[in-house]
């Protein structure tokens, strides 16, 4: 081989070197993109949910009403009779079978959809009035084509007969698409059209507060111990390596530390946002602690020989002094740790935030799930109507994390002085 | 009431702040000179006002529940199921229990009564006793005209002493908590069954009375718990994981260290790292949903069976998320290595690339080393992508097309749902949790070592 041919493999090496790492990048890149739209265009059509029109016939004598109509009246009275009536007029048959397959066109809550509507509207009474009812979780995914019409018709969830009426309804213009506000106001349900993350947003939210009440308060005045007062010594070794080790820790042995002390041995109410808050703050401690800790490493020793020099005791130093100047770093490691904390479901799954709960927490010591809990529950869901739902719903976890994250750059771009 | 103590002592404490800061004030006024700002005296006596009270208060709302179980249950020592009859009596007592109210329950109640009354009115008592006693002892030192300042930092200082100290008990918390349980489960099963088994069926560990377990349910139970399905299980998944991770993750933190400009490294940098800042979870739903059913039908056209739990799409989905651990501590690694060595190589007359592969990854090594040891510690402790995406049969195979299950995918079977407490498979789930700790333990302990070495050679 010449020294010409030798410079040249040299060279052809390089590039290859070069292209193995441009590769690697593009993939991760590539990866990125590939989950983001895949959940994307999974999850984007369950904020909105499928309508179908009815004429209701609010015929005063179905309501069997005594007295006069009041709100109060209008909310004790027994609906279902009336909306069957109706709701079986948008395709009249004598078969029973028949009538029930009309039925399963709406969501199984079409009864209090149309007292809402009277109650809302009293004035309505003994009119025949045109009202929206939520269709069907089958219905729902047909009109938003996520169900395959040409399948041969056992192995489709909509039968040829229901099709039909879809498509009479369709050409009645009587389908239509709103927004699904039932998403986001509605606890969890059996139901896919009906399920909402209302339930669990309260949950995530009420674990974040309580976690990061526990967790940024003793984390500051951890790191600021450990980083201005703490003497050099064994204890104060100890106290790092425990916290370092901490952070590596497996989430799942939080979970197993929240169940066999926190839900066995002291007894907390099981499933509430209170215990969930508790277990991840000690979580999130040691990895609030560390990012704390290098902001107040970062503010220079200049500024405390300063404050020392014309009279400030230590605390006076590092109280008025270093932890202001360290505060946009110490906040933006609380941020991105309590965002970890947002998205963490293994330990909560331990301390049984799993339950199937339908109420919407107003408290935190009420059970409840969070956001990445639903995520786990629904994804469990044969329903195609659930895959939506899940979707959406880490639409959401990644939005609320996606802005957190960038309060957590914008406070440590926008405040964070530089020393040179 | 509990708030309303809670809020009585925080309103004290706020005032006393103002008082004793207007009494040093009143202590100027006399000629004398003050030792601290007057402030100092407020934040004195108003620590000394709330700080025992609450300290009181939390410890006794901590132990006063257990401490009246204790007392009431002593008294009926002949009820066999004592948490559920503690319980009916609570519920009897908050006036929404249904069921057969028996003449235990109502006498029980009626002593519950009692005892949280005097619990309440000696609480109240106390706690007034320390909130008076603190608050003299604390005022006659300010008219002393005592050093407030050194004082109050004295006990800030063990303040933020004690919140350091919180690190430690959490690390208590994990070992006792972890290892109580255990130590359970090892009196009924040998530790060396559950290590050397190679059956893992805890579905069969039924046992029917757990304080007294028959020898056929023991023979039953020994076979039940051998853990090497799920240590190989473990193991084969994150050596998946690591076979996608550690390439890309090295080869992407080699090129944003020495090739990439700074534009694409400003951007890709931020980007690739977001793949460490997704939920588990979002993963798990991807996997199980997305990749697993793609292997199952890519599989079915080349005539292969595939599992759609595949241990191929849960390794490889988390081989995905490890890659931004790998990639930034290396990319951090390779920016330490001295530019000088760089230099060097290249007047030499080598290439870019023959620097980075015989000068920079060697002088690199430990610390690349000591991340890929950190990733496999994230990777066998990763618990929601194998939950959601590999399968719970404990298969021992070398085969990444079909399921196998992991340490942490069983803990969360078995703590889903309805647990018995004392029941051997519920301590189980502790045991692996215990082997899991001091695996990841070790791992992370190897890691920081090795990443330390390294560090000290180039500072």
């Amino acid at each position: 081989m010449t020294k010409e041919e030798r410079l040249k493999k040299r060279y052809r090496a390089e590039k290859r070197f070069q292209m193995y790492g441009l590769i690697s990048v593009s993939c991760a890149l590539i990866f990125v993109l590939i989950l983001v739209q895949n959940i994307f265009s999974k999850g984007s059509s369950a904020f909105s949910r499928t309508m179908i029109e009815v004429q209701v016939n609010f015929d005063s004598n179905l309501l069997e009403l005594d007295g006069p109509v009041t709100q109060t009246s209008l909310k004790d009275a027994e609906f279902y009779d009336l909306a069957v009536e109706s709701l079986l007029k948008i395709y009249p048959s004598k078969d029973t079978k028949e009538e029930r397959q009309v039925l399963r066109l709406f969501s199984p809550d079409y009864e209090y959809e149309i007292k809402d509507y009277l109650v809302k509207n009293p004035n309505k009474i003994n009119q025949i009035v045109p009202v929206k009812i939520t269709a069907s979780d089958d219905i729902d995914q047909l009109n938003k084509g996520n169900f395959p019409r040409d399948l041969p018709e056992d192995r489709r969830r909509v039968s040829n007969y229901q099709l039909n009426i879809y498509d009479n309804l369709v050409e009645e213009g009587k389908i239509d698409k709103k927004f699904n506000n039932y998403f986001f106001s509605k606890g969890d349900s059996r139901d896919p059209e009906l399920a909402g993350i209302g339930g669990s947003l309260m949950g995530s939210f009420f674990t974040i507060i309580i976690c990061l009440a526990l967790s940024f308060p003793i984390a500051i005045m951890a790191s600021i111990y450990l980083e201005e007062f703490a003497p050099k010594n064994k204890i104060t070794e100890f106290i790092e390596i425990n916290i370092n080790n901490l952070a590596a820790v497996p989430s799942i042995v939080y979970g197993l530390l929240g169940l066999g002390i926190l839900l066995s041995v002291m007894e907390f109410p099981r499933s509430t946002p209170l215990v969930a808050g508790i277990t991840l703050s000690l979580m999130t401690l040691p990895r609030i602690i560390i990012p704390c800790r290098a902001s107040l490493k970062a503010v220079p020793p200049s500024i405390r020989e300063a404050a020392l020099s014309v009279g400030a005791s230590k605390f006076q130093t590092v109280f008025h002094h270093v932890v202001p100047l360290a505060m946009p770093g110490t906040l933006s490691g609380t941020i991105i740790g309590l965002a970890q904390a947002l998205g963490e479901t293994a330990p909560l799954i331990l301390i049984g935030m799993v339950a199937f709960v339908v109420d919407i927490p107003s408290t935190p010591v009420d059970p409840s799930a969070s956001l990445p809990v639903q995520v786990y529950l629904w994804s469990e869901q044969a329903e195609r109507g659930f895959v939506e739902k899940t979707s959406a719903t880490i639409m959401m976890l990644l939005g609320f994390l996606i802005v957190m994250n960038f309060i957590a750059v914008y406070l440590r771009q926008k405040f964070e002085k530089k020393w040179n | 009431m509990n708030s309303l103590i809670a809020g009585v002592i925080l309103i004290l404490c706020l005032s006393s702040y103002f008082f004793g800061r207007s009494e040093a004030r009143k202590l100027v006024t006399k000629n004398i000179k003050l030792k601290a700002l007057p402030a100092y005296y407020g934040y004195y006596l108003s620590l000394w006002c709330g700080l025992p009270a609450l300290i009181i208060f939390g410890c006794w709302s901590l132990f006063e529940p257990t401490i009246i179980k204790i007392l009431i249950l002593n008294n009926f020592p002949l009820i066999e199921s004592k948490d559920l009859f503690y319980e009916q009596t609570l519920s009897f007592f908050n006036g929404n229990f249904s069921g057969d109210i028996t003449n235990e329950i109502k006498a029980a109640s009626i002593q519950y009564a009692n005892i949280e009354n005097i619990a309440q009115n000696s609480k109240i008592l106390i706690i007034a006793a320390a909130l008076v006693g603190s608050l003299t002892f604390a005022y006659k030192k300010i008219k002393q005209n005592n050093k407030a300042r050194d004082d109050v930092e004295i006990i800030l200082k063990i303040l933020l002493f004690t919140s350091s100290l919180v690190a430690i008990l959490t690390t208590l918390g994990i070992i006792i908590s972890l290892l109580f349980e255990s130590l359970k489960f090892f009196s009924t099963i040998n530790i060396f069954d559950f290590l050397f088994g190679t059956s893992w069926s805890p579905q069969r560990a039924f046992v029917r009375d757990a304080s007294a377990i028959t020898p056929e349910e023991l023979l039953e139970l020994q076979d039940a718990f051998g853990s090497v399905p799920l240590f190989a299980g473990t193991g084969f998944i994150a050596l998946i994981a690591m076979c996608v991770a550690v390439p890309i993750g090295l080869f992407s933190g080699i090129y944003l260290a020495e090739y990439a400009s700074t534009k694409v490294r400003k951007y890709s940098k931020p980007i690739i790292e977001i793949l460490a800042g997704i939920p588990t979870v979002v993963y798990g739903f991807f996997a199980a949903l997305t990749v697993g059913p793609f292997f199952r039908t890519l599989g079915e056209s080349l005539g292969l069976t595939v599992s759609s739990e595949s241990a191929l799409a849960a390794g490889l989905i988390m081989g995905i998320m490890i890659i931004p651990y790998i990639s930034s501590l290396s990319d951090d690694v390779i920016n330490s290595v001295p530019q000088s060595l760089r230099e060097g190589s290249y007047a030499i007359g080598a290439t870019k690339s023959e620097t980075i592969k015989k000068v920079v990854i060697p002088a690199a090594l430990p610390g690349i080393i000591g991340s890929i040891l950190l990733a496999v510690s994230r990777a066998i402790g990763e618990t929601m992508i194998v939950v959601m995406a590999a399968g719970l049969a404990a298969n021992l195979t070398i085969n990444p097309l079909e399921s196998t299950t992991t340490i942490t995918t069983q803990i969360v079977m078995i703590l889903v749902g309805d647990q018995e407490f004392d029941s051997p498979k519920t301590q189980a789930a502790f045991a692996l949790g215990l082997t899991l700790f001091i695996a990841t333990l070790f791992l992370n302990y190897i890691a920081l070592r090795v990443v330390k070495k390294y560090r000290e050679k180039y500072d």
